[in-house]
């Protein structure tokens, strides 16, 4: 979608990132390459929800898509913010954080939202269930990810 | 019966205005593009969410999911037993597909509605699941999950 592939090219998702936390989540990506949706997910994230403990995995090694893409994502967000709130509402602040980046590039993102006690009694990283292709039989997904990489 | 897929009329009647070129840039056509999402296509997808208690739009079907994610939504459902709802294949329809995330507000696949009312995405039916918090939907929606039979047996 043209309105898509322009959005993508904005430089307000295309900064570069050296960032290199958490690097044995993505053992397919050469740690040196930029990361510049990984790097804008964990700002924005930081900026609105003030997290006690974030992480963003790049999982797109795990999808039908080229190696280096930067197209499915899990995120953890544990914070007091979302004290309060029902799990629909936690998911939305996040989705709503994310919105630029979720109209373009990132095409699944999975979401774990805790408060800080939820986080101490359960400190785990959920897993996602391994691909069924479904990209490969996404005559959208090419466009998608030609405008991520340019 | 087991699974039932439904196919879906199409919703627009103006055609593909997500895949017009424009001479104008992005940013017009966006808007154009949002302007031109009729009442009439959002309309039809409330009817369809409201059709059925359970409605999930999903990449494949029930027999086959495209997605694990979608995959997933399936596999819980049927573990409670959960075998006559509607499921819409995103992936044979574009302006579902679209149509969905802006009817619901929510950016991806899956989507899950109970009674009309929209749930959540594969995160939070698998926490949901997880945490109980399922079966007291289901039995809300008049469905009694199979989790409770097994209960009872083991």
């Amino acid at each position: 979608m043209l309105s898509t592939a322009l959005r993508c090219l904005r430089p307000s998702s295309c900064t570069l990132a050296l960032s290199r936390q958490l690097a044995h989540h993505r053992p397919h990506m050469d740690p040196s390459s930029p990361r510049p949706v990984e790097t804008t997910i964990r700002t924005k994230l930081t900026q609105a929800l003030a997290p006690e403990h974030l992480e963003v995995i790049n999982e797109s090694h795990m999808h039908a898509v080229p190696p280096g893409s930067e197209s499915h994502f899990r995120v953890l967000v544990v914070s007091p913010q979302f004290e309060g709130l029902s799990l629909l509402q936690r998911h939305r602040l996040v989705n709503e954080t994310l919105r630029e980046e979720l109209s373009t590039c990132v095409h699944a993102l999975a979401i774990q939202a805790k408060t800080p006690q939820q986080w101490s009694s359960n400190p785990s990283l959920a897993k996602s269930p391994p691909c069924m292709g479904g990209s490969k039989h996404d005559n959208t997904m090419t466009e998608k990810l030609k405008a991520g990489r340019d | 019966m087991n699974n039932v897929l439904r196919t879906t009329a199409r919703c627009l009647q103006s055609g593909a205005w997500h895949y017009r070129t424009a001479q104008n840039n992005g940013e017009l056509l966006s808007v154009w593009a949002r302007l031109m999402c009729s009442s009439a296509a959002q309309k039809n997808l409330e009817e369809m969410v409201k059709k059925d208690k359970v409605v999930v739009f999903i990449k494949g079907t029930p027999a086959q999911p495209m997605c694990g994610f979608s995959n997933a939504v399936v596999q819980i459902l049927r573990m409670h037993g959960v075998d006559n709802y509607a499921a819409y294949n995103v992936l044979d329809d574009q302006d579902i597909r679209q149509g969905i995330k802006t009817f619901s507000n929510w950016p991806t696949i899956p989507q899950v509605y109970f009674n009309g009312e929209f749930v959540g995405g594969c995160d939070i039916l698998l926490q949901m699941h997880q945490s109980g918090d399922l079966v007291e939907e289901l039995q809300k929606l008049g469905i009694r999950s199979a989790l409770l039979d097994q209960e009872k047996q083991s």
